[in-house]
């Protein structure tokens, strides 16, 4: 059974879910799978219409995951006029400003009742740092339970009223988030601290520096 | 003396009353316990005997296999996806194989198509025959019946050996078709292997279908509702244990499952045993779709012309493809930004999504059964923890 296009359907969303701010994100490749970006304020209400409209029906969670979005720095090219010598000249300035990262995560929803899909659902965060915050879809689908908490242990995105949200993957007193796109792994991850040198620093203090100096002599 | 049977249980003296407070007890199954199938740990609270909370623990075989597919080429991580579920490497690269093509737009030829299934319907076959051996061995059955698994799993990795060079780590499947064609005589063997399949399969449901102690351990043990099975994205023969109709082999037909008829095998109780039932039942259906696809196989190419081995950069864009594995869907959703790596790489593990209701099927039921349970979940810790 064909699944009614896009538009359509956020159509009837917004009229559903007032003040749901939804875009539709094309996606250029042949797989004709394009998403839909929701805010994370009415994220848990659009999530709860889809699984119980009778037309949508999207009961099954199939896959959830997180994207790295880095800090972009975009160039622009700009004409400016400029006085110079009383004589009014057209310059080109290259401009460059930043455009903020973010975090994503997607959710593949499908319909076993209606045998329909995949509908791609997103959130966005605000930012790669104490705001990467989204709303968690726990409450609607049970699947998404483990793997939003490897969403969390990975990229470091916080699921609020997720039920159970502790790193899954990782070891609990693991620091950073791996899958993140400029994450970068320790020297040596073995490392832990151990008394090795704190014993070698005794020994030192205990022996005289003549006393150690006469032994090293002697060997 | 009062006539009690022999086997009845002693009844209990009048102190001890059932009504006896106990302690409650937390025990770490695992990581080191033969039941978990590799590195597992489930944190168990008991009263007396019965699970009161399951909490399962993972990621001991983590590796990262997402950031390292990240760091290298499509292709270069092909053979890295055998080792998610080493025992179904074939399936794995299906799955890969065919997000690609669906993020590309490759069409692999149809002798491709059927070397894909064929393959992917011996590793079905493997797959049931050992997990069926693993969960009567969990039950207490040591050695024998998986034995007699293990000498037919034998046979069809001689297959694979001689097709793709390995037993387990196949790396077959490429973008846009397979490495290379069946070698002559192949697929005589492989004839010669599913002609003689539901013979073992007959004697192996005369030793377990109706024996006792099978039935006493697994009726009624690990119920899964319908429901939450679907909320809680259970896929594959769990699934279907619990009645929902939904096998992506008829849903998606992806490559060419629409022309072979074959049945989807349905529980209705959702317990160990319908578990057990549904993947004895679906190796008849394997078998059958195996004799379909080697009657029909056609000679030509195995790779689509339009693939490329170097320079392979799809253009910009997502794509999330799905199979049928073994164990349930397995998907494959990759990001790319038109350069040589995958920008996203993320593996849907069908087994790691199926350990979400492990609590809810185990809570109330023994702690005995909490093995043979998780036995029927039927998990591969290569998958679970990438």
């Amino acid at each position: 059974m064909p699944m009614e296009n896009l538009e359509q359907l956020t159509q009837r969303l917004t009229a559903a879910i007032p003040g749901a701010r939804l875009t539709l994100l094309p996606n250029p490749s042949p797989a004709q799978q394009p998403s839909l970006l929701v805010d994370c304020e009415h994220a848990v209400a659009v999530a709860r219409f889809l699984r119980d409209d009778p037309a949508c029906r999207f009961d099954y969670a199939s896959n959830v995951t997180g994207v790295d979005w880095l800090d972009k720095t975009v160039k622009e090219k700009t004409r400016v006029t400029r006085m110079v010598d009383g004589v009014e000249r057209i310059f080109e300035e290259t401009r460059e400003h930043i455009e903020p990262g973010h975090l994503e995560v997607v959710y593949h929803l499908y319909s076993m009742e209606l045998r329909h899909g995949p509908l791609v659902l997103r959130q966005r965060t605000a930012n790669r740092g104490p705001g990467a915050r989204v709303a968690s879809l726990t409450p609607v689908w049970r699947s998404c339970e483990f793997q939003e908490r490897e969403v969390y242990d990975l990229f470091g995105v916080i699921f609020d009223g997720h039920p159970d949200l502790r790193r899954i993957l990782m070891w609990d007193g693991f620091e950073g988030h791996p899958m993140r796109r400029d994450y970068v792994e320790p020297d040596d991850y073995e490392y832990e601290p151990t008394p090795h040198d704190q014993v070698l620093e005794k020994a030192r203090r205990h022996y005289p520096p003549a006393a150690s100096q006469e032994q090293e002599g002697k060997s | 003396m009062t006539d009690t049977p022999a086997h009845a249980p002693a009844p209990l003296p009048a102190t001890l009353s059932l009504g006896t407070e106990t302690d409650r007890l937390e025990v770490a199954m695992g990581p080191h316990h033969p039941s978990t199938h590799g590195v597992f740990r489930m944190d168990v609270v008991l009263e007396g005997e019965t699970v009161v909370k399951l909490k399962p623990v993972f990621g001991y075989l983590h590796r990262n296999h997402e950031k390292i597919a990240e760091s290298t080429s499509y292709l270069g991580s092909m053979p890295y996806t055998d080792r998610l579920d080493y025992f179904c490497s074939l399936t794995n690269n299906w799955a890969y194989a065919l997000a690609v093509e669906k993020l590309t737009g490759l069409q692999p030829p149809e002798r491709a198509e059927y070397l894909r299934v064929i393959t992917a319907e011996l590793t079905r076959l493997q797959n049931h025959t050992c997990l069926i051996g693993f969960l009567v061995q969990d039950m207490g059955a040591l050695g024998t019946p998986l034995m007699y698994a293990f000498r037919e799993r034998e046979k069809i990795l001689d297959l694979f050996e001689q097709l793709t060079g390995a037993r387990m780590m196949c790396n077959y499947m490429r973008f846009g078709g397979c490495r290379c064609d069946a070698p002559p005589g192949w697929l005589d063997r492989v004839q010669q292997v599913v002609a003689e399949y539901p013979r073992f399969l007959d004697e192996y449901e005369k030793l377990f279908t109706e024996n006792e102690i099978l039935m006493a351990r697994t009726q009624g043990v690990g119920a899964l509702p319908a429901a939450l099975a679907v909320n809680a994205g259970i896929t594959g023969p769990m699934l279907r244990a619990s009645g929902v109709n939904y096998d992506l082999r008829k849903v998606d037909r992806y490559g060419i499952y629409d022309r072979f008829q074959f049945q989807v095998p349905l529980g209705d109780h959702g317990d160990v045993y319908d578990r057990y039932m549904i993947r004895l039942l679906e190796m008849r259906e394997s078998v059958k779709i195996l004799q379909q696809a080697l009657r029909d196989i056609p000679s030509g190419p195995v790779m689509d012309p339009k693939a490329k081995i170097r320079g392979f950069r799809p253009k910009p864009g997502e794509a999330y493809g799905r199979i049928e594995a073994p164990k349930g869907e397995l998907g494959f959703y990759l990001i790319s930004d038109g350069g040589p790596n995958p920008y996203r790489y993320r593996v849907r593990p069908p087994s790691f999504i199926n350990l979400t209701v492990l609590e809810d099927m185990c809570v109330g039921h023994k702690v005995a059964d909490v093995v043979i349970i998780l036995g029927s979940v039927d998990i591969v810790l290569g998958e679970v923890d990438r």
